[in-house]
C-alpha cells in the first residue's frame, strides 16, 4: 500500500509542479544576488543571505530559509490536505477501503507519502540551493562567517546543514499532520488545505503580537526558523530543542486525532 | 451469504435504515429495489463496512461484518454508487494500483495472487469489453466506459460474491445486454450477486430473488417466481364488456374499458361461462402481477399492507394500477439521467 501511495504521489503532475516552484524561488534569489552583488545587510532579510555572498555553499540552507515561511508549508498543506479528502472527493476512497485496505494502513501509507513529499521537497531545495550557490555566488575564498563571527570548516557546514534539513523536515510534519487530520474530517481537499494554512497564518500573525507573548511558545511556527541557531558557534541548542519537542507534540496529537476520527467515520463519499 | 438482523442506521434524527432482515442465499441473483433515498446505498455501505450500523448485525460469507472485513472483503467485488478512478491515469494503471493496494497474496488457489496481476487485468478488461481502450486516461472515458471499468475493478479478484449498486447505469442498451449476460454467466459459475437498483425491468430480467426497500424498511422479500405467481383471478378482454359484466355479476372485480378482472383461477371455466352465453372473448389469461405492481402495492402510499400481516412476505390483495410514482416510467427516467450526465 505504501508503494502504491508513493507511486500515486510521484505520478501526479502537480507534485512536480510544486517541486519546480519550490526550487525556482531560491534560484531567482541567487541569480539576483549574483548579478547585482547587493545582499541584505547582516541581520536583515532572510537568514544567511548576507553570508552567501562570501560563501555560496551556505545557499542550500539559505534557500530553505527563503521557502520556509510560506512556500514550503503551502505545498505541504496541499499534498497532505489531499491525502484522504482527495480520495473521498474522487470517490476512490470507498473502493480502496472495500479492496480491502485497512483504515489504519491507509492512513499510515498516506502519512508516509506525505513525509516522502516533505523529504523530497526539502532535499531538493537544499541541494539545488547548494548547487546554484556554488555556481553563482561566493566561492569561499573569503572564509564563511557564522552569526557569531567565527569561521566554520566545510565539514562543520555539512554536518550542520544535515541537522538543519532534518529540523526543517520535522517542522513541516507539524503542518502536514494538521492537514492530514483535517483531511479525514472533510470530503473537500481544499478545505483541509485551507484549514491547515489558517493555522499557519494565524500562528505567524500571533507571533508578531506582543500581547500574545504567553501563547507564543506553543504556536506551531514559533521555532521554525530556529534552525538558524545551528549555524551559531557554539550551536545554540535551546530553541532547536524546544522546536523539536513542540513539533513532536503537534505531530503525535494530530495524527492521533486523524486516526481516531478516520477509524470510526462513516464513509459516505 | 448475506444475512442481516434488525440492521438499523440512524443519521441524527433521520432513520435511514430501519430494522431490516436481509436474507441473500448462495447462488442468488438478489435484486435490491428501492426509490432514491430509500436507504439502498446506506445498506450497501453497511454490508461493506464503509458505514457503521447503529444497531443490528450483518453476516457476509458466513462471517460477521465489519469485524471480519479483512477476511470477507477479498471475496467480495463491489460497485458502490457509481465508479471512481484517478482521471489522469489509464484504466489499466488504475486497476493495477487498485489491485496492488490490497496487498495481493503471492499465491492463491483462485489464481488471484500477485504474479497473475497483469493477466487478471487483461482478463477483466476483456470481460467488460474494455480490452481495446489502450493507454487513454480515464478522464477521456464516457460514463459507460467508466461504469465498465468499475465493474472490471469489482471482478479483479475473482470474487465469490458481487455487490453491485446500479451496475448498468450509463450504459447503452447494447452495453446493458452485455453486462446482463456477463452477470448471468458469472452467476452460473457460482457467483452470488447482490444487485441494488431502481430499475424494475433490470431486476425482473436478471434476478431470482427480490427485496424492496421503502423509506428504510424492507417491505418485500421473496423469490421472483412467487411474486409472479397467479393471483387467483382471470383477466378477460372482450368487446362485450357490459354483457360480460352482467353475466358474471359479483365475480367481476374490476372493469377498465374492454378489460375485466374476474375472480377465479381457471380461465377455462370463466371462458365456458362467457362463451356459453354468447359473449365474445378476445383474450383470456390468468392474472399475474408484474414486479411493478408488487412494488407499488408494497410501497405506496404507506406500507400498511405489510404491517397488517406482520411479516415481510407480501400478500397484497388490492389492485395496483399505479404507473407513476417513485418507480414509474423508469426507462424514461434513466434516459433523461444519462443525458443530464
Amino acid at each position: 500500500m505504501i508503494a502504491v501511495e508513493l507511486s500515486k504521489l510521484y505520478r501526479r503532475p502537480r507534485t512536480w509542479a510544486a517541486l519546480v516552484l519550490l526550487v525556482a524561488l531560491p534560484t531567482v534569489v541567487a541569480i539576483l544576488l549574483a548579478t547585482t552583488g547587493v545582499g541584505p545587510r547582516p541581520g536583515q532579510g532572510p537568514a544567511f543571505l548576507s553570508a552567501v555572498l562570501s560563501d555560496g555553499s551556505l545557499f542550500g540552507v539559505a534557500a530553505l530559509a527563503i521557502v520556509l515561511p510560506l512556500f514550503l508549508p503551502i505545498s505541504v498543506a496541499v499534498i497532505a490536505g489531499e491525502a484522504v479528502a482527495g480520495e473521498a472527493q474522487a470517490g476512490t476512497l470507498r473502493y480502496l477501503l472495500v479492496r480491502p485496505v485497512g483504515r489504519t494502513r491507509l492512513l499510515v501509507a498516506k502519512l508516509v507519502a506525505v513525509f516522502a513529499f516533505v523529504a523530497t521537497a526539502v532535499l531538493l531545495v537544499a541541494a539545488s540551493g547548494y548547487v546554484v550557490g556554488k555556481a553563482l555566488l561566493g566561492d569561499g575564498s573569503v572564509p564563511p562567517a557564522t552569526f557569531s563571527g567565527t569561521s566554520l570548516t566545510p565539514a562543520q557546514i555539512a554536518l550542520r546543514s544535515v541537522l538543519a534539513i532534518l529540523y526543517v523536515m520535522l517542522s513541516m510534519m507539524g503542518i502536514a499532520a494538521t492537514a492530514l487530520a483535517l483531511s479525514t474530517f472533510t470530503d473537500s481537499p481544499l478545505s483541509a488545505t485551507l484549514g491547515a494554512l489558517a493555522l499557519l497564518i494565524g500562528s505567524s500573525l500571533l507571533l508578531t503580537l506582543d500581547a500574545a507573548r504567553s501563547l507564543q511558545p506553543y504556536l506551531p511556527t514559533r521555532y521554525w526558523l530556529s534552525f538558524v541557531d545551528l549555524f551559531r558557534d557554539p550551536i545554540l541548542w535551546r530553541n532547536v530543542e524546544r522546536g523539536v519537542g513542540l513539533q513532536a507534540v503537534y505531530v503525535v496529537v494530530l495524527l492521533g486525532v486523524a486516526w481516531a476520527n478516520f477509524q470510526t467515520k462513516d464513509i459516505t463519499s | 451469504m448475506i444475512t442481516t438482523s434488525a440492521l438499523t442506521k440512524r443519521y441524527g434524527p433521520v432513520l435511514a435504515v430501519d430494522r431490516i432482515d436481509l436474507d441473500v442465499r448462495a447462488g442468488d441473483i438478489y435484486g435490491f429495489l428501492g426509490a432514491n433515498g430509500s436507504g439502498k446505498t446506506t445498506t450497501v455501505r453497511m454490508l461493506l463496512g464503509l458505514v457503521l450500523a447503529t444497531s443490528g448485525t450483518i453476516t457476509v460469507q458466513d462471517r460477521p461484518m465489519p469485524k471480519h472485513a479483512a477476511q470477507v472483503l477479498p471475496e467480495v467485488g463491489a460497485l458502490i454508487e457509481g465508479p471512481a478512478a484517478y482521471g489522469h491515469l489509464s484504466g489499466r494503471t488504475n486497476l493495477t494500483l487498485l489491485d496492488a493496494a490490497g496487498g495481493a497474496p503471492r499465491v492463491s488457489a483462485r489464481g488471484s495472487g500477485r504474479p497473475d496481476r497483469a493477466r487478471r487485468i487483461e482478463a477483466v478488461l476483456e470481460q467488460v469489453g474494455l480490452a481495446d481502450v489502450g493507454r487513454r486516461p480515464v478522464r477521456t472515458y464516457s460514463l459507460g466506459m467508466r461504469q465498465r471499468l468499475g465493474l472490471a475493478g469489482a471482478l479483479l479478484r475473482r470474487p465469490r460474491m458481487l455487490i453491485l449498486d446500479e451496475p448498468t447505469n450509463g450504459l447503452d442498451p447494447q452495453g446493458i445486454r452485455e453486462i446482463r449476460e456477463l452477470l448471468l454467466a458469472l452467476n452460473r459459475d457460482g457467483t452470488t450477486i447482490f444487485l441494488s437498483s431502481h430499475l424494475l425491468a433490470e431486476v425482473e430480467q436478471l434476478c431470482t430473488r427480490v427485496g424492496v426497500l421503502d423509506r428504510g424498511r424492507l417491505v418485500v422479500q421473496d423469490d421472483l417466481g412467487r411474486l409472479h405467481a397467479p393471483t387467483g383471478n382471470t383477466v378477460v378482454i372482450t368487446p362485450d364488456a357490459a354483457p360480460a359484466r352482467a353475466l358474471l355479476g359479483s365475480r367481476v372485480l374490476r372493469v377498465a374499458g374492454d378489460r375485466l378482472v374476474v375472480h377465479g383461477a381457471d380461465p377455462a371455466a370463466v371462458n365456458a361461462v362467457l362463451v356459453g352465453a354468447g359473449v365474445r372473448v378476445r383474450e383470456l389469461v390468468a392474472e399475474r402481477r408484474t414486479l411493478e405492481e408488487v412494488v407499488m402495492a408494497a410501497t405506496a402510499p404507506a406500507p400498511a399492507v405489510v404491517d397488517r400481516h406482520g411479516n415481510t412476505d407480501v400478500q397484497v390483495t388490492t389492485d395496483a394500477q399505479v404507473t407513476t410514482g417513485p418507480f414509474g416510467r423508469s426507462a424514461d427516467t434513466v434516459e433523461r439521467r444519462e443525458e443530464a450526465s
